[in-house]
This record gives structure tokens, C-alpha cells and sequence, in this order.
């Protein structure tokens, strides 16, 4: 992994993140108030606009880089969690000195637990660790067992998209959607939806790669 | 989508510059990160009181900076948590060794974001957790109840109280007794637009109320007709005293706020409603506020909160403030 493979997956995301705006911002709408895509948006925007800035900077100091503009220029829960996701990353030991799939698993496994942290939320209060706890468990666990990056990487697609669908039918405990309490049954969390699409564009390129 | 708008990008800027040279006596606003203070420095000694917030609940929080109420606050766009390195910038302008007094209102990317902002502060600093909303269920599995607008009384409170010069621990002591000594119960007759969003944030059928609804346009309790006003405050009251039970012959501050849309003129109907009802339940209003200071944009809609008084909170109810949008005794 270098600092190119952030921006391009970032671009990326943006293209895949617009194709499903409308759908985001209705699911935020029905159970949020309706700023989560705007959110998503700046804050892609913002990493990419940094490319100049950390295309020749070692990984620890580019992901550091982006853990402060998503902290300070999003703002909201995304901004908080992502920062943090970010923030995690960037301490990964020996990052600096190269990123192959297993380092890249093992950073991607504790800073989901550091956003589980922030967030205090777990699996099942229908929120976005819903799909980011099932997609770090399954990537250690499969990489553990050695199984091609190709087999892991479909095998998180396809528990992001049911991380995702699980959050449908759960009542909110954490997050603006706890307010609605049975009101929020029958929706998709959008920030679970969200981190679908990302989790989803970063696998597909990583794949077709 | 109307509003008085150039465009998104800049909507919040251009507010914060115009706030700054109207109130230029009593407020600085800095940018890059964004916050607002006091025009003067922090008393040496005295605690300094921070609160901040998603914009749109005007004059909430910025409006109340100044003496006798906050020392900073922190603005983030409209409906979205300001993010820490904000934080970080106000604490460090406004505290004056004696530390910071956090007044965060529960909402999960506010507490969060202040939450990293104390962090990776160097000074001490404490937090009081506003959540008076009694429309939400509260329970320690959740995210808990929303701070309303409860949230302004705790800064006036607290704020009077910090210029006396009292502690970082006597301020968050109070802040939370009045807060826990408060419960809010919001109406909506219409929804509001985010201005980056461009439509309304929910529907709401002419004839339909929401009750319940946060500060946000997030939905409540339930939906149902519009009633008299009467009928409304009534059951807004009923779950208000539901769960704050006040004691028989016990003094009350009744605070009917405004959600930006309806007028005053209607809010001081409200303000009649309620006290016939709290009359009738052998309950007195000792204290009271009238307006719009915890808005969603352009919703119409009230709130009405009651907070349980005693001495203290009295004592530092009619102490003097002078802020942009509060200011007596001066």
C-alpha cells in the first residue's frame, strides 16, 4: 500500500459514494436529519484535494494528515469516527518501512476497534459498526487461516452488504436514530450504507488490481 | 428552498461575520478553526464555560457568549457537531488556569467530538451533559435523551455562577442539578431545510403535528392532527410533570421557547396555556422566559421546559448577563 493507493481508492469512493447519494440522504432523512451525506462528501473532497500535499510524505504522516482534515473538516459522528479510524491507522507499527495485506489487516482491525471505542457502539444498535466489526473480524479471522487475498476480499463484500441489511430491521440504541425508538424498524442505517459502498469500492480495487 | 443564502459553502461564514460586527461590544468571532468569544479576556481565576454545537439553533450557542454566560462557543454547520480542533482553540483563547467547563448538549457526534477535544487538551477541564428532552426514553443501553433547551438555562445559571469565581467542580455540580432539575417537551407544526440539503428535512401534512420533535427536525413521539393550543400545552405539560414530578406547592421557572417559525405572539398564547395548567396542579411560576433561543432554523414549533427551583438556581437566574441575545440586570 502507498500513499497513491489512499488517493486513488479515494477517488474511487467519490465516484461510487454520488452513484448512491440520493439513496443515502433518503435513509438519512427517514431516521437522521439528513446531513450524513453532505458529510461523507465534504470529507472525501477533502482527502483528495490533500493529494499534493501527502503524495511524497511517509504512510504514518499521510494518514496522519487525513485523520486531521476528516476531524476538523467534517465534523458530526463521521467526522469523530472516521478521524479516529484514520488516527489508528497512522500509529500502526511499522507502517513507514511498508504496508503489504497482512499489515494492512492487522492496522485495519485496531483502528475499528478504536472506533468502536469513540463510538461506544457494538454489533446490533444499527449503526455503521455494524458493517465495519463483521468486515475486521472476518478479514483477521480469513487471514489467519491463509486464504487468498481474492477469497477474504469477496468473503468482506459480501459481510458488508449483510452488515448492512442487518441494520433494516434493528431498533437504534446509539446514534440520532435511538430517538425514533420502533420508528426506526424497516430502514437501512445510512451511515451503515456508506460504509458498505466504501468497504465495497476499496475490495473491488483491490481485486481488479 | 428559500432562504437568504449566496451559497452553501459560505452561509455560516458569512452569519458568524455579520454576528461579529453587530455584537462587536460583547463578542470577537475568530476563524479557521471557527469560535467565538467574549469581546474581553477571561477573569483571571474564573472557570471558563465552552458549549457549542451544530448551527441552526440560534441564538444558542453563540448568542449566549458573553458576561454572566459563556466564554466561547463553538459553532459547527448547520446540524453538525463542531469538530475538536475548534475545541481546542476556544479552551485555549479563554482559559485562565482555572479550567473549562464543557456544556455539551447529548447527541452522540457532540459528545463525541467534545469528548476528543478534552482529550487533547493540556489544562483540566470537566463536562455537564445536557439531556432534559423527555420525549425520548431514556435508558443506560442507549444513547439517552436529547439536550434541548434546558441547555440555555444551564448556561445562565452556570455562567452566573462561574463569575463569582467558584470551581471547576461547584460549576459542573450546579450545571448538572439544573439539568436534572429540568424537563423540555418540543412540538413541530413544520419541518425545517438544511441549507446544503435544500429540502425540507421531514414532511409534515398541513394539518399534522409532531410530537415530541428534537432540535433537529428529528421526529418524536408520534404524529397526529393539530388540536388547540390548549390541548397541545396540556399534554406537553403532562409529560414534563410526568417525569420531573414536582413537589406540591413547589416553585417553577416555565421557559416557552421558540423553534425559529412561530411568533411570539403565539408563544406568549403558550405561556398563558401553561400557567393555567401548572395553576391547576397546585404548582407555582416563580421564573420565566419567553422566545426563541433554541430554534431549527425556520421550524414552527415550540418547546416548553420547566425547571424545579431553589435558592441557588433563583440566585443565579436573576443575576445580571449581558449577551447578545440575553441580557438584564446590567
Amino acid at each position: 500500500m502507498s500513499t497513491k493507493f489512499l488517493i486513488d481508492n479515494a477517488k474511487l469512493i467519490e465516484l461510487s459514494i454520488n452513484e448512491n447519494a440520493e439513496e443515502i440522504e433518503k435513509l438519512d432523512q427517514e431516521i437522521g436529519d439528513g446531513d450524513h451525506i453532505f458529510n461523507v462528501q465534504r470529507g472525501i473532497k477533502l482527502v483528495i484535494d490533500l493529494e499534493p500535499t501527502i503524495k511524497d510524505l511517509p504512510m504514518s504522516k499521510a494518514l496522519n494528515t487525513i485523520a486531521m482534515k476528516v476531524l476538523s473538516g467534517i465534523g458530526g459522528s463521521s467526522g469523530a469516527l472516521f478521524g479516529t479510524l484514520f488516527m489508528t491507522l497512522a500509529k500502526g507499527k511499522n507502517i513507514d518501512s511498508g504496508v503489504d495485506f497482512n499489515k494492512s489487516v492487522e492496522i485495519f482491525y485496531d483502528a475499528v476497534q478504536a472506533v468502536k471505542m469513540r463510538g461506544k457502539a457494538d454489533i446490533g444498535e444499527k449503526t455503521m459498526m455494524d458493517v465495519l466489526i463483521p468486515v475486521a473480524n472476518t478479514l483477521k479471522e480469513l487471514n489467519q487461516k491463509e486464504e487468498s487475498m481474492e477469497t477474504i476480499l469477496n468473503k468482506v463484500i459480501e459481510v458488508a452488504r449483510e452488515g448492512m441489511l442487518s441494520t433494516k430491521e434493528l431498533i437504534a440504541t446509539k446514534g440520532r436514530a435511538s430517538f425514533l425508538g420502533e420508528r426506526a424498524k424497516g430502514h437501512i442505517d445510512p451511515g451503515a450504507r456508506s460504509s458498505q459502498i466504501m468497504i465495497t469500492t476499496v475490495c473491488e480495487s483491490v481485486i481488479n488490481s | 428552498m428559500k432562504k437568504f443564502m449566496n451559497n452553501a459553502d459560505d452561509f455560516l461564514n458569512e452569519s458568524l461575520q455579520g454576528f461579529k460586527m453587530a455584537h462587536s461590544d460583547i463578542v470577537n468571532v475568530h476563524f479557521d478553526p471557527s469560535f467565538i468569544t467574549r469581546s474581553s479576556k477571561t477573569k483571571e481565576g474564573k472557570v471558563a464555560l465552552i458549549s457549542g454545537g451544530g448551527s441552526g439553533h440560534e441564538p444558542m450557542h453563540g448568542g449566549l457568549v458573553g458576561f454572566g454566560m459563556l466564554d466561547a462557543a463553538c459553532p459547527g454547520y448547520v446540524f453538525s457537531a463542531p469538530t475538536p480542533d475548534q475545541m481546542v482553540a476556544a479552551s485555549e483563547a479563554v482559559d485562565s488556569g482555572a479550567g473549562v467547563l464543557f456544556i455539551v448538549k447529548n447527541y452522540s457526534g457532540d459528545i463525541m467530538n467534545f469528548e476528543m477535544g478534552a482529550e487533547m487538551l493540556t489544562g483540566k477541564s470537566a463536562t455537564v451533559l445536557t439531556n432534559d428532552d423527555v420525549a425520548v426514553e431514556d435508558s443506560s443501553f442507549t444513547t439517552g435523551r436529547r439536550g434541548v433547551a434546558a441547555t440555555v438555562l444551564v448556561e445562565k445559571i452556570v455562567g452566573s455562577l462561574a463569575e463569582t469565581g467558584a470551581s471547576l467542580k461547584e460549576c459542573k455540580t450546579l450545571g448538572d442539578k439544573v439539568n436534572k432539575n429540568s424537563g423540555t417537551m418540543g412540538v413541530a407544526f413544520s419541518s425545517c431545510t438544511v441549507p446544503a440539503a435544500g429540502k425540507p428535512t421531514f414532511d409534515l401534512g398541513l394539518d399534522e403535528i409532531e410530537f415530541g420533535v428534537g432540535i433537529h427536525g428529528e421526529p418524536g413521539r408520534r404524529r397526529e392532527k393539530i388540536k388547540s393550543s390548549k390541548e397541545i400545552t396540556d399534554e406537553m405539560l403532562e409529560a414534563i410533570m410526568e417525569d420531573l414530578k414536582p413537589d406540591n406547592n413547589g416553585e417553577l421557572l416555565l421557559f416557552v421557547n421558540g423553534m425559529g417559525g412561530t411568533p411570539l405572539l403565539e408563544l406568549y398564547l403558550i405561556f398563558d396555556n401553561a400557567m393555567k395548567y401548572i395553576e391547576s396542579k397546585n404548582l407555582k411560576v416563580s421564573k420565566s422566559l419567553v422566545g426563541n433561543y433554541c430554534t431549527s432554523l425556520e421550524m414552527q414549533g415550540a418547546s416548553i421546559t420547566l425547571t424545579k427551583l431553589d435558592g441557588e438556581i433563583v440566585k443565579h437566574w436573576d443575576s445580571p448577563v449581558n449577551t447578545a441575545a440575553m441580557r438584564w440586570g446590567m
